[in-house]
């Protein structure tokens, strides 16, 4: 009995169906719809893709090439594999934090370890060619030259030729790679400017023809024996020498005229004389921990960054803790079921919301100024809100104020919702005062869904450029360091750095913005840390 | 069902194709149409700044475009021309030609961003003396000028025939219509909360100060730096006299962008600016005149800052002998310095173009002799660059009345740091 049971099971089971290899389901697609979407949301990822390879290849740009063969068919690979559900949703989210943060981060990061900026941008090869470039004198007693660009035969494959015209003999010459050829007055032709319109054997240039040519014309002179002639334009020429140029046997530049000698430092990326003077233009190298080095170990930078970093997180505890009070203030009392209106206040306080927050700062900006703003006008006073420390730390956070709460009060109000009445009701039963059902009930569950928002909203302001940028600038300057403002935060002085009139340092403003990321992810690692210990009161 | 599904897959994979298809015919569109740049068609990218002057520079950059058979693209950049110049000329991607100050050039060159010009004698010769070597660094001719501005003193008539021997005079006079009730403010000198040494230097050289020495070869020395030096904490104490707790002729609330309606509105009889103001000031039928900024009395001549607005060729161009062309043979032409002067009355630089409109207009050519005369041109050296800020938060620090041998060596002290 048992044997004939045993295989009426094994025949009653169905036989596995194989998984459809195209189709419906293939890759784990349940709907007609969802195809469809799908073949054209990939379609168009692979149309991007071959229009972004195309001018990599052009430019043969191999890296970038295979960043893209490899992130199009990685795409590809686990949209259409049935298999990989996790990553279907993760890896949209992955690429572009990949992409927007932690690129610029380590791009950043490398960055700091250089002296990037103003005098070091480019490679030791493109400042020899600027100082060589840049050393070219007329060799004195030469003429100005008047040319006419044209080639030996073919326009755009002959040689280049320079037609020159002395202006002051009116003898004309051919000018080639082997030098210059006198010309026969009667077997060319000249024009009133004294360009030379025609000559035998050489086909003179129009503009469309030279600027084809631009590249060969560019590199063409003709040499003499001081020297060499090039072409200024169209339709000058003058012979020049440069009269610094590079030796690699010393890996110095040396000045033809004077003798001088500028040693390369590479340690520095300049060029110095004996004297410790420099050439203008430098190149980028790395130096190591020096930025690093001299934010902690310069005087005035280290002074300034304290006082800074102090501020900074005052400005951004402060604003988290009064807008999440007035905000908590506002929810609470807009919660009450029995007061009237509460659909127009709540339109009302969420309205400064809907204002782009750039003009708002700078609203409020004009609004603190001294003689004419509107706050010294209402009070009829005449204090200078920016001028000393305090006022504008209050005026600051005033802003920050009028800003920030109506978000506060947006997300208490949710938060209170969620929160059951039977607890309070329970407590008020009990005999518990207001007041201590809501600090000991009320509040640590707030708590336990507020947490994240709150670091969140302090990560957010403790860079928050605009605040204090748009508002006050950084002001009050004590004039012993006239970079840091009293209100200064670290980004702030950073931009200042970075891209202030006093030349662009972006080596230096990388290692504090790299110090600025370091501060913030501690902060926000361990708060997160403790967040889930509040979950445990729950 | 099954063959609804198979009509779809159909469908769908035709528009797949056609969409790569249609990628790749763009990408290639694209490539060649990139390509096209350097190839057969001459082009020109020219950057300069906003306002009339920029649009005149379009008109004239087409104009020469249309004449040569070159196609001329002018882009107009008004706000951080010179870092937006830096960071392309870096990434690759610099124009042909660019338009700016010409103390950008210290900077521009130690970037490796321009290229030397070779200016015939005779071209040299038709520009004014200063304009010239306002474009000189290092010895080497850097960009063609059209323009050469300097601060003048511009004087309501109605309210003040006499043009004002001294500073003294001129406040004392401004004191007087003051108290007679016909003016509010004695002087309107643009100086903001963050101060503003520019349109101060007359006050600070007249007063014995200087902003950097002088080398023997012409040019300015980075090494003597005048700021914070017994001569400029001297300059800045006649200044304080003149500031908010002294005689009230300079205060923080006046700043650039109220000196105009103060001097329209006759507010005030005096305003110190520049050539700018004309465009605004024909507007009204304002009386007024202008005169070199005086001096104090018994001091130094008072010397206005020079600035010259000059075309550049770019180092990493990619149409460098189009640019040559354009830069020294077309911009330096009379008609061009004619058509940017009437489109902005800014001073020309060249002289033949001076000549022309001295008949109609008088002040202009009364701006070019104030600068001639006692002109100053104003460092191009990148080391100023840290100079502006620092000695503006001191200046106005001084003019709300605070210690100016504190002030001022302080922020000598900060910009010497900052040179290090």
């Amino acid at each position: 009995m048992a044997k004939s049971e045993v295989r009426e099971k094994a025949t009653l089971t169905p036989p596995e169906k194989k998984p459809p290899r195209f189709g419906m389901e293939a890759d784990g697609t349940s709907s007609p719809a969802g195809l469809i979407i799908k073949i054209a949301v990939l379609a168009m990822v692979l149309g991007i893709a071959v229009w972004a390879a195309l001018p990599l290849l052009a430019d043969q740009r191999w890296v970038g090439l295979a960043i893209v063969v490899l992130v199009t068919a990685l795409l590809f690979y686990i949209y259409l594999s049935p298999r990989r559900v996790p990553a279907k949703y993760l890896i949209p989210g992955t690429l572009f934090l990949i992409v927007f943060q932690i690129v610029p981060v380590l791009y950043t990061m490398s960055t700091a370890f250089t002296n990037f900026g103003d005098a070091h941008r480019g490679s030791k090869q493109d400042a020899i060619a600027a100082i060589e470039g840049t050393s070219v004198q007329q060799v004195p007693g030469t003429p100005e030259y008047v040319l006419s660009l044209a080639t030996k035969g073919d326009p755009t494959t002959g040689d280049i030729v320079f037609l020159l015209t002395d202006p002051a003999t009116k003898q004309s010459f051919a000018g080639t790679s082997e030098g210059l050829e006198e010309l026969a007055a009667d077997d060319i032709q000249v024009g009133p400017d004294g360009k030379v319109v025609e000559a035998p054997g050489y086909t003179v240039l129009n503009i469309g023809q030279a600027s084809a040519r631009a590249e060969d014309i560019s590199q063409f002179s003709v040499p003499t024996d001081r020297g060499a002639i090039k072409n200024q334009g169209l339709s000058r020429a003058f012979e020049g020498t440069p009269l610094r140029a590079y030796d690699a046997s010393c890996d110095c530049i040396k000045d033809a005229e004077s003798g001088q000698t500028w040693t390369a430092d590479d340690s520095n990326g300049l060029f110095v004389d004996s004297k410790g003077e420099a050439l203008a233009q430098g190149w980028k190298v790395n130096v190591g921990f020096r930025n690093f080095t001299d934010v902690l170990s310069d005087q005035t930078l280290r002074a300034s960054f304290l006082k800074m970093l102090v501020w900074n997180f005052g400005f951004a505890i402060g604003t988290v803790v009064i807008t999440f009070a007035l905000g908590l203030l506002v929810a609470l009392v807009l919660n009450k079921e029995e007061l009237k209106g509460r659909r127009i206040y709540r339109s009302l306080i969420i309205l400064p919301y809907a204002m782009p927050v750039v003009a708002m700062y700078l609203v409020w900006r004009d609004m603190f100024n001294t003689d004419f703003g509107l706050l010294n006008r209402l009070l009829g006073t005449h204090i200078n809100w920016f001028g000393t420390t305090a006022s504008a730390m209050f005026a600051i956070l005033l802003v920050q104020l009028w800003l920030g709460y109506n978000y506060m009060f947006l997300v208490c109000t949710g938060a209170l919702q969620s929160i059951s009445a039977d607890l309070t009701e329970a407590a008020q039963v009990d005999g518990a005062k207001p007041s201590y059902a809501f600090r000991t009930i009320t509040f640590p569950l707030l708590l336990v869904a507020l947490a994240p928002l709150l670091i969140a909203s302090f990560a957010f302001n403790f860079n928050n450029f605009n605040a204090i940028y748009l508002v006050s600038q950084g002001a009050p300057f004590p004039p012993d360091n006239p970079q840091a403002g009293n209100t200064d935060i670290l980004i702030t002085y950073t931009y200042r750095l970075a891209f202030g009139g006093a030349g662009a340092q972006y080596g230096l403003a990388a290692a504090i913005s790299v110090f600025i990321f370091l501060i913030v992810a501690v902060i926000s690692i361990l708060s997160f840390r403790r967040t889930h210990a509040l979950e445990e009161i729950n | 069902m099954k063959r609804k599904l198979r009509i779809v897959r159909a469908a769908v994979l035709l528009a797949v194709v056609a969409l790569v298809l249609s990628a790749c015919g763009g990408g290639g569109g694209q490539t060649s149409g990139g390509g096209d740049q350097t190839g057969s068609g001459a082009h020109l990218l020219i950057w300069t700044g906003g306002g009339p002057g920029g649009e005149a520079t379009k008109k004239l950059g087409e104009a020469w475009g249309k004449e040569n058979g070159v196609n001329v693209a002018v882009q107009l950049v008004p706000e951080n021309l010179q870092t937006q110049f830096v960071t392309a000329s870096q990434a690759g991607k610099a124009p042909d030609v660019v338009m700016g100050a010409h103390d950008w050039i210290g900077n521009l060159v130690q970037n490796g961003a321009i290229d030397p010009i070779q200016m015939t004698e005779d071209t040299r010769a038709a520009y004014e003396k200063l304009a010239i070597e306002a474009v000189t660094f290092n010895g080497q001719t850097y960009g063609v000028p059209f323009t050469m501005n300097n601060i003048v003193l511009f004087r309501n008539t109605d309210l003040a025939p006499e043009a004002p021997s001294s500073i003294e005079d001129l406040v004392a006079t401004g004191k007087q219509l003051k108290a007679a009730g016909k003016t509010s403010e004695i002087l309107a000198l643009p100086v903001g909360p963050t101060g503003d040494p520019y349109h101060i230097n007359p006050l600070y050289t007249s007063g014995g100060g200087y902003m950097f020495g002088q080398q023997p070869e012409g040019g300015y020395n980075p090494k003597d730096l005048g700021v914070g030096k017994p001569s400029s904490v001297q300059a800045y104490e006649k200044i304080a006299a003149l500031g908010e707790k002294g005689e009230g002729a300079l205060k923080r609330s006046i700043a650039g962008d109220n000196i105009l309606s103060l001097f329209t509105a006759k507010k005030t009889a005096y305003m110190i600016s520049g050539p700018w103001q004309f465009a605004d000031l024909k507007k009204t039928k304002l009386h007024y005149d202008v005169s070199p900024v005086p001096a104090f009395e018994g001091g130094k001549p008072a010397r206005p800052f020079i600035t010259v607005d000059a075309a550049y060729v770019a180092s990493k161009g990619q149409n460098k002998l189009l640019a040559q062309e354009f830069v020294t043979n077309y911009w330096s032409t009379p008609e061009v310095n004619l058509a940017l002067f009437k489109a902005s009355p800014n001073v020309p630089a060249l002289k033949a173009a001076l000549e022309q409109i001295k008949a109609s207009d008088p002040l202009v050519v009364k701006v070019a002799d104030a600068g001639r005369k006692s002109g100053q041109i104003m460092p191009s050296i990148p080391e100023m660059a840290a100079v502006w800020d620092p000695l503006g938060k001191a200046e106005a620090a001084v003019v709300a009345g605070s210690d100016p041998a504190s002030s001022i060596s302080a922020a000598g002290k900060a910009i010497q740091a900052s040179l290090k």
